[in-house]
C-alpha cells in the first residue's frame, strides 16, 4: 500500500528524518512510535505531502508520489489527521465533515448524507449541527477522524489521535479504529499510549532521532534493547533486565 | 441550490424594483443606484473576502479596470457599449486572476496579501494617470448619446432596474456558492488552509476561482458606474476609496453572507446622507463616520447588522417562548 | 536622454535626504510591526495629523517647526499609547485580520476628521531658512532637508539604543520574541504594546516637524507617504531597525531617479514594481530580520 524509501528532511542544518524507509500493508494497522522530537510528525508531513522530502522517495500502490501536492495525494487515497486539531472553528460538526466528504462527491446533498453517516458511525451523531467549537478534546479527536474519513481513504495517517484522551474515551475509540480497518482502509498510526498500540497495530516502526531503531510486531519491539534505551536512556535496557531477573 | 433557496432573494429584488413607481425624484435615485454601484463592487469583494477570507485592500484594481474598460472601448475603438459592459466584466475577471495567480502562488497571505493588493491598484492607478491611451489625468468623457442600445437611458429608473438585476443575479451567485462543493472548499480555505489541504481541496484553484470571480463582479460594478456617470478618471477608478467602500459594506452588513454587503451599502450610505444633512456640507464627515462604524463593528458586532439582527430575534424567540420547566 | 554627472548626483544626494525622512516614518511602522506583528493602517493619517500639529502650533504660536519637536514627541507618544491601549487593542480581540480592519478604520476617520477640521486645502510654513542653501563642493543642497537628513538619522540611532540598551527596550524586544514568555515573566504586554505604538507615533511627530518647513500639508498627504513606508518596511524586513534606515535610503535615491527619468506622473511607479516584486519574491526582505 505505502512504501516509504530512505526518506530524509533536513530543515537547514537539522536533519529532522534520516534515511527512514517503512511499508504499510494493505488492510493493516501499523504503529509509528518514538520518544517526542523523534521525527514523527515531520514523516507524516513527508507522505501527505505538506513538506518536500530532501531525499528518499514516497511510494503508494506501487506508483511514485512523492512530488505529488498534498491535494492529489488526498484524492489519490491518503488522508491525514492533525496532531494538534484543526477544526474549521466558524463552521457545525456536519459542515466540518462534508468538506472531507466533497472530495468524492460534488453534489451538496451526497456530500451532506455522506458526512452524515460518517459523523455517527465515529459517535458524532448528536453533535452534528453544533458549531465544530463547541467540541470537547474528545470530540474534537472525533472530529479529526471523522473528516480525514469523509475523504474515503485508501490509507489513513492518525497522528496521536488518543492523545488527551481519558482512559473510557480512549476504550470507546479504539473499536471505532479497529473498524475502520476491517473496511479495508490500511491505517497507518502515531501513538504514545503503548496499551492501543499493543491492542492495534499488527507492525510497529520505531523512530528516533529521525532514524528508524527498529521494526517488527508490537511486543517484539517493546521488548528490543536499543528500543528502551531510545526512550529511557542508555543502559536503561540493562537495568530492567536486572531488574527482571531479580524480581 | 435549489428554488426554496433563491425565494428570499427574489422577494428582496421584486420589492426594491417597485421602488421607482413610487419615488421619482432624481437626487434619491440618484442616491439609489450609486448605493447599488457600491453594493454590487462589494458583492465582489465579500466573494473573496467574506467566503474565501483574503482580505483585498485594493479592489479599486478591479472597479478601475471594469470602468476603463467600458468607457475606453466604446469612445477609442467603438465597440458598442453593451458588449463592451461584458468585455469589461471579463478583463475584471483576468486581472483578478492574474493577481491572484502571483499573490497565491508566493504564498501570500493575511496582511501581505492586503498590501500587494493595495500596490497593485496603485501602480495600475498611476498607469492609467499618465498613459495617452486612457485620458491621462484628464480622464475619458463617454459621448452622451440616449439610446438604449447605447447602454444610455432617459430615466434614471431604467439604470435602477438594471444595476438592480445585477445585483440580484449576484445574491443568486453567491447563495450557489454557499450551498456549493467549491463554497464549502472556499469557507475551508478562510478557517484553516492546512486542514483543507489534508481533506484534498486544491486551495490555490480555490483561491484562484474565488478571486476571479470577485474581480469579475467588481468590474461590472466599475463598468455600471462609468456608463452612469458617463466619465472615469483614474482618480475615480483606481482610487482608495472604492477599495475602502468595498471592504466597509460586508463587514458593516455581514461578512461571508448573502446579503451582507447590500445591507451594508445601503445602511452605510443611508447613514452617510443623514449625517450629511444633519452636519451640513462639511466634508469628509460622512467617512469620517465610516471609519469610526468600522472600527465599532469590528470590536462589537463582528457579524454585521444580519449577525444583530439575528440575535436580536434569537433572544426575543427565548423570551417569548412559553417555558417548559 | 543623457544627464550630466552633476544632475545625477544631486538627483542621488536629494534622494537621500528624502529617503531619511521616509526612514523615520518607515521606523514607526516597522516598530509597530516587529513587536505587535500588525500592520498599522492609520500610520499615514497620524502623520497626517502630525503635519497638521506643526502647521497648528506654528500658526497659533508661532512655534518653530523644529523647535515644536519639543512639545510635540511626547503628545503623540501618549496619542498613540491611549489609541493602542483603548481602541486598537479592546476593538481588535487579538485577531489579525481584525486589527487590519481597525486601524483601516482609524485611518478613514482620522484622515475624514482632519477634512471636516481643514478643508482640502493644501497648507504650508514660511519660515525665513526655507530656501536656504548650502554649497557642498558642486552640489547646492537645501538647508533645512540636510537638517532633516542629520535629525533623522540621529533618531534612528537612538531608537537603536533606547531598545538595546533599556530594560523598556528589553521589554520590548522580549514581548517581540515570546509574548506568552514575556507575560509570564511579569512583563504587562498590553502595556509594552501600547508603548511601542507610542514610540511609533512619537517617531511621526518628529518626522512631521522635519518635513513642514520644505513640505506642505493636506488631509490626504499621509497615504503617498504610508505606500512608500510599506515598500520601505517590507523592503528592508519587516521587523528591522536598520532595515528601515537602509530602505528608506535606498528608496528615496530610486524614486529620486525615476522621477528624474521618468517624469513626475511615472516616478512613483518604480517604487511599487518594487514592493510588489519584493513581496512576491521575498516578504520577509532583502535585510530579512525575521520570518
Amino acid at each position: 500500500m505505502l512504501e516509504v524509501q530512505n526518506a530524509t528532511k533536513r530543515f537547514g542544518g537539522l536533519v529532522a528524518v534520516n534515511q527512514a524507509s517503512l511499508k504499510a500493508a494493505i488492510g493493516s494497522i501499523t504503529g509509528l512510535i518514538g520518544p517526542n522530537g523523534a521525527g514523527k510528525t515531520t514523516l507524516f508531513t513527508l507522505i501527505s505531502g505538506f513538506e518536500s522530502l530532501t531525499e528518499g522517495r514516497v511510494l503508494f500502490q506501487g506508483q511514485d508520489i512523492s512530488h505529488d501536492e498534498t491535494h492529489i495525494r488526498a484524492r489519490r487515497g491518503i488522508a491525514r489527521t492533525f496532531q494538534i486539531v484543526q477544526p474549521f472553528a466558524g463552521l457545525s460538526v456536519i459542515e466540518n465533515i462534508a468538506v472531507g466528504a466533497y472530495l468524492h462527491h460534488a453534489k451538496r446533498s451526497d456530500a451532506m448524507a455522506r458526512a452524515e453517516e460518517v459523523g455517527r458511525r465515529v459517535g458524532l451523531g448528536p453533535e452534528l449541527d453544533k458549531s465544530a467549537s463547541s467540541l470537547t478534546v474528545a470530540g474534537r479527536k472525533r472530529l479529526e477522524l471523522a473528516r480525514a474519513l469523509a475523504t474515503e481513504p485508501k490509507l489513513l495517517l492518525l497522528d496521536e489521535v488518543l492523545a488527551g484522551l481519558n482512559p473510557s474515551e480512549i476504550r470507546d475509540i479504539i473499536p471505532v479504529i479497529r473498524a475502520i480497518r476491517d473496511e479495508g482502509v490500511s491505517i497507518l498510526m502515531i501513538e504514545h499510549v503503548m496499551q492501543a498500540v499493543m491492542n492495534l497495530c499488527e507492525q510497529v516502526y520505531v523512530l528516533a532521532h529521525g532514524r528508524i531503531i527498529a521494526e517488527g510486531p508490537p511486543a517484539e519491539v517493546c521488548d528490543d534493547a536499543t528500543v528502551i534505551e531510545a526512550y529511557l536512556g542508555t543502559g536503561a535496557a540493562e537495568r530492567l533486565k536486572r531488574e527482571k531477573v531479580h524480581a | 441550490m435549489t428554488f426554496r433557496d433563491i425565494v428570499p432573494i427574489i422577494a428582496v429584488i421584486a420589492l426594491l424594483a417597485f421602488v421607482p413607481v413610487f419615488v421619482t425624484a432624481n437626487t434619491v435615485l440618484n442616491f439609489l443606484v450609486f448605493t447599488l454601484i457600491i453594493a454590487l463592487t462589494a458583492q465582489g469583494w465579500n466573494i473573496l473576502g467574506g467566503f474565501g477570507g483574503q482580505f483585498s485592500f485594493g479592489h479599486a484594481a478591479f472597479f478601475g479596470t471594469g470602468a476603463y474598460a467600458a468607457a475606453l472601448l466604446q469612445v477609442r475603438l467603438g465597440i458598442n457599449p453593451w458588449i463592451a459592459f461584458a468585455i469589461g466584466a471579463m478583463a475584471g475577471a483576468a486581472v483578478g486572476w492574474m493577481i491572484g495567480y502571483l499573490s497565491f502562488r508566493s504564498g501570500l497571505r493575511g496582511s501581505y496579501f492586503a498590501l500587494v493588493t493595495l500596490a497593485f491598484a496603485e501602480v495600475l492607478r498611476i498607469l492609467a494617470n499618465a498613459a495617452t491611451f486612457t485620458g491621462g489625468a484628464a480622464g475619458v468623457l463617454i459621448k452622451l448619446h440616449v439610446r438604449p442600445e447605447n447602454f444610455q437611458f432617459e430615466s434614471r429608473s431604467a439604470f435602477f432596474w438594471i444595476a438592480l438585476a445585477l445585483v440580484g443575479a449576484v445574491l443568486v451567485l453567491t447563495r450557489w456558492i454557499e450551498r456549493s462543493r467549491f463554497g464549502a472548499q472556499l469557507v475551508a480555505v478562510r478557517e484553516n488552509e492546512a486542514a483543507a489541504k489534508a481533506l484534498g481541496v486544491d486551495t490555490l484553484r480555490v483561491k484562484l476561482g474565488a478571486i476571479t470571480l470577485s474581480g469579475a463582479v467588481t468590474a461590472a460594478a466599475g463598468c455600471l458606474y462609468a456608463q452612469y456617470f458617463l466619465y472615469v478618471d483614474a482618480n475615480i477608478a483606481y482610487g482608495t476609496w472604492i477599495s475602502v467602500e468595498a471592504i466597509l459594506a460586508p463587514i458593516i452588513g455581514g461578512l461571508g453572507t448573502v446579503f451582507g454587503p447590500l445591507v451594508g451599502a445601503v445602511a452605510l450610505h443611508g447613514l452617510g446622507e443623514v449625517t450629511k444633512l444633519a452636519a451640513g456640507s462639511v466634508p469628509g464627515i460622512d467617512l469620517m463616520v465610516f471609519g469610526v462604524l468600522l472600527v465599532v463593528a469590528v470590536g462589537f458586532a463582528p457579524d454585521g447588522i444580519l449577525g444583530l439582527l439575528r440575535r436580536l430575534r434569537r433572544s426575543a424567540q427565548l423570551s417569548g417562548a412559553p417555558r417548559h420547566a | 536622454m543623457m544627464y550630466s554627472p552633476a544632475i545625477i548626483a544631486e538627483a542621488v544626494v536629494n534622494g537621500l535626504m528624502t529617503g531619511a525622512i521616509y526612514a523615520l516614518i518607515a521606523l514607526g511602522l516597522t516598530l509597530v510591526y516587529g513587536v505587535l506583528h500588525i500592520i498599522n493602517f492609520a500610520h499615514g493619517a497620524l502623520l497626517t495629523a502630525a503635519m497638521f500639529a506643526v502647521w497648528a502650533v506654528h500658526v497659533a504660536f508661532g512655534l518653530d517647526p523644529y523647535l515644536a519637536i519639543l512639545p510635540l514627541t511626547p503628545l503623540f507618544f501618549g496619542l498613540g499609547y491611549a489609541v493602542q491601549r483603548f481602541v486598537i487593542g479592546p476593538a481588535s480581540h487579538g485577531s489579525d485580520s481584525n486589527i487590519l480592519l481597525v486601524t483601516l478604520g482609524l485611518s478613514i476617520a482620522i484622515e475624514n476628521a482632519l477634512l471636516a477640521g481643514f478643508r482640502s486645502d493644501t497648507r504650508s510654513l514660511n519660515t525665513d531658512y526655507g530656501f536656504q542653501v548650502v554649497e557642498l563642493g558642486p552640489l547646492l543642497l537645501s538647508k533645512p532637508r540636510l537638517i532633516g537628513f542629520g535629525a533623522a538619522v540621529l533618531v534612528t540611532v537612538l531608537l537603536w539604543l533606547l531598545l538595546s540598551r533599556t530594560d523598556t527596550g528589553k521589554a520590548i524586544r522580549a514581548v517581540a520574541k515570546e509574548k506568552l514568555g514575556a507575560s509570564l515573566v511579569g512583563i504587562d504586554v498590553a502595556h509594552v504594546y501600547a508603548v511601542t505604538f507610542g514610540l511609533g507615533c512619537a517617531c511621526l511627530a518628529v518626522a512631521a516637524c522635519l518635513l513642514m518647513p520644505t513640505f506642505y500639508v493636506n488631509p490626504r498627504i499621509g497615504q503617498a507617504f504610508v505606500l512608500v513606508a510599506f515598500t520601505i518596511v517590507v523592503l528592508g524586513g519587516m521587523g528591522s531597525i536598520p532595515g528601515a534606515l537602509l530602505g528608506g535610503l535606498f528608496i528615496g535615491v530610486v524614486e529620486s531617479l525615476c522621477g528624474l527619468f521618468l517624469g513626475d506622473s511615472l516616478g512613483q511607479i518604480g517604487i511599487f514594481l518594487i514592493f510588489i516584486l519584493v513581496l512576491l519574491v521575498r516578504p520577509t526582505g532583502m535585510f530579512g530580520a525575521k520570518a
